[in-house]
């Protein structure tokens, strides 16, 4: 019954079907081969981490779920079976299935950091749920400060301010950079 | 593709432009509505790329847009732009459909359907970070106009991989650290570069041996810091830092022994005068060489930016281009590369 991985003679714990620029693969990897084959990041995102390592590291240190709770992204198909072997989101609402799994990863991954503080899109501005944004900045700002993360925390409260007095203009103010001659 | 023949990629007389090649800022995009490329069906790429294509690119194109479909260029197009840095190589050698936006001067380039939905990229030789992340924003702004990127609250502009996530941008440098290799302190470079967060690679972003002096140093953090902080940290405090340790240890290698460094730069340029033959490797061990020996001012007749755009055209499309020959003819050719070196430092 067990079902060998296409690569080696290892059982496959990886089953899943790939949807790769339109074309479905029927794909059963092992762990290793999970890992090393072909799924790994591309080289252009220069990524010193791997995500799928700390996917499969952050899936494992949770209690083992009943398969009933496997999500699946409704809008593109992503599971998180398919996330670990490739790597990669499938779409933007990927973002908001797996926010819980992914959190822990991105901080690992930005340097402790989870909170966009930089450039918003003027459109997007104003569809930002402020209350909940000041709230989950108000929370880090108490964890960075204390653990004495004093620069972190001076962003936060920048950006903090920022939201609590301005307008949309301040969210998307551009950077005062000279252009190219 | 004349019009990408634009000395401001060789220049590199700016201030650090002993020690910085070229700078490079990228940007990381996606448009609401799509799956990302590696989940979206051909003719969603399709309609991407025609999204993209229909869009207003702004004062960065202004000069023109030329648009590669990389469905149907030829090899020795797609050679050119991976030399360049102006395409990636799975880009070039992916088969879905996909496009790239080049500027007029060269310099600028937006690949549509990378790992991202727009990768894109503004280059110039030297130290320029600044100039560039404001030629970014710009760029940013002008493509927002026409085209709703995929933004989170929490986790900023999104993109396939979370690495990339936040500001979405990417500043590099390419440095020349050859003291640095001839010392052996290369080891400690790359760990100061580890704990600053930094990845460093090769020319082409791979190991390679053969471009060993060459080194591209690039941000990791893209979330939680903003473009601003991004940049003072790393063109204001990272780069000079980097360039620090290569100009002391310059100094010492003259220091120690000033008669083998001046020997070693004009043996140098008289192997690169006078070779007849020069593989790839040669001829990077050698203009690395006399490329030091410029920015110490032991050679004062070749220009910095005669060396500079020497290191991109011995490479083998730059050569089968200069040659007008289609690059899947041309093996790789060392009797022509020592040709263009030669007429090229005698002209
Ligand atoms: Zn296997
Ligand atoms: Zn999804």
């Amino acid at each position: 019954m067990t079902r060998l991985c296409d690569h080696c003679d290892q059982p496959a714990t990886v089953h899943e079907t790939v949807i790769k620029t339109g074309v479905a693969h029927e794909v059963h990897l092992c762990a290793d081969h999970a890992r090393a084959h072909g799924y790994v990041l591309p080289a252009t995102t220069g990524a010193a981490v791997s995500i799928t390592q700390i996917l499969q590291a952050a899936q494992q240190s949770q209690p083992r779920a009943p398969e009933r709770t496997i999500r699946t992204c409704p809008s593109c198909g992503m599971t998180i079976a398919n996330l670990q072997a490739v790597g990669l989101l499938g779409c933007p609402d990927c973002y908001k299935v797996f926010e819980e799994l992914l959190s822990g990863v991105i901080q690992r991954a930005q340097d402790g950091a989870s909170i966009h503080v930089g450039r918003h899109p003027a459109q997007a501005a104003t569809l930002i749920d402020r209350a909940a944004l000041r709230n989950r900045l108000a929370k880090e700002l108490r964890e960075a400060v204390s653990s004495e993360e004093y620069e972190r925390a001076a962003r936060l409260r920048d950006r903090l301010s920022s939201l609590g007095t301005a307008g949309d203009d301040d969210l998307g103010a551009t950077l005062n950079t000279p252009a190219l001659p | 593709m004349k019009a990408i023949d634009r000395s401001v990629f060789y220049d590199s007389d700016t201030p650090l432009g002993d020690v910085v090649l070229s700078s490079r800022v990228r940007l990381a995009r996606n448009i609401t509505g799509y799956p990302f490329v590696n989940r979206a069906a051909p003719d969603q790429l399709t309609e991407v790329m025609h999204r993209v294509q229909s869009s207003q690119l702004g004062s960065v194109f202004e000069h023109g847009t030329r648009w590669v479909n990389l469905q149907s260029s030829d090899v020795s197009d797609r050679g050119m732009l991976f030399e360049r840095n102006l395409i990636s190589k799975p880009f070039s050698e992916g088969t879905h459909p996909r496009c790239v936006a080049l500027s007029a001067d060269g310099c600028a380039s937006i690949m549509v359907n990378e790992e991202d939905h727009l990768r894109a990229q503004i280059y110039a030789g030297g130290f320029k970070l600044h100039a560039l992340v404001g030629s970014m924003t710009q760029l940013d702004r002008s493509l927002e106009r026409s085209l709703e990127f995929a933004f989170h609250p929490r986790f900023g502009y999104l993109t396939a991989c979370p690495t990339n996530l936040g500001t979405g941008i990417r500043m590099s440098v390419m440095l020349h650290l050859p003291a640095l290799r001839i010392l052996d302190e290369l080891e400690k470079m790359r760990r100061a570069a580890k704990e600053l967060k930094l990845a460093v690679r090769g020319l082409h972003g791979e190991g390679s041996d053969a471009h060993a002096e060459l080194f591209q140093i690039s941000n990791q953090i893209t979330l939680g810091r903003s473009e601003e902080d991004l940049l003072e940290e790393f063109a204001g405090v990272i780069v000079p830092r980097f360039v620090e340790y290569e100009r002391q240890a310059r100094q010492r290698m003259l220091e120690t022994d000033a008669l083998e460094t001046t020997d070693r730069a004009h043996r140098a340029l008289g192997v690169l005068r006078s070779a007849r033959i020069l593989t790839l490797e040669a001829a990077f061990k050698y203009l690395s060489r006399l490329r030091v020996g410029v920015a110490l001012g032991i050679i004062d007749s070749v220009a910095m930016s005669t060396v500079n755009r020497l290191l991109l055209e011995v490479q083998p499309a730059h050569l089968a281009r200069i040659r007008s020959i289609p690059a899947s003819a041309a093996d790789d050719d060392r009797a022509a590369r020592a040709t263009h070196v030669r007429a090229t430092l005698d002209g």
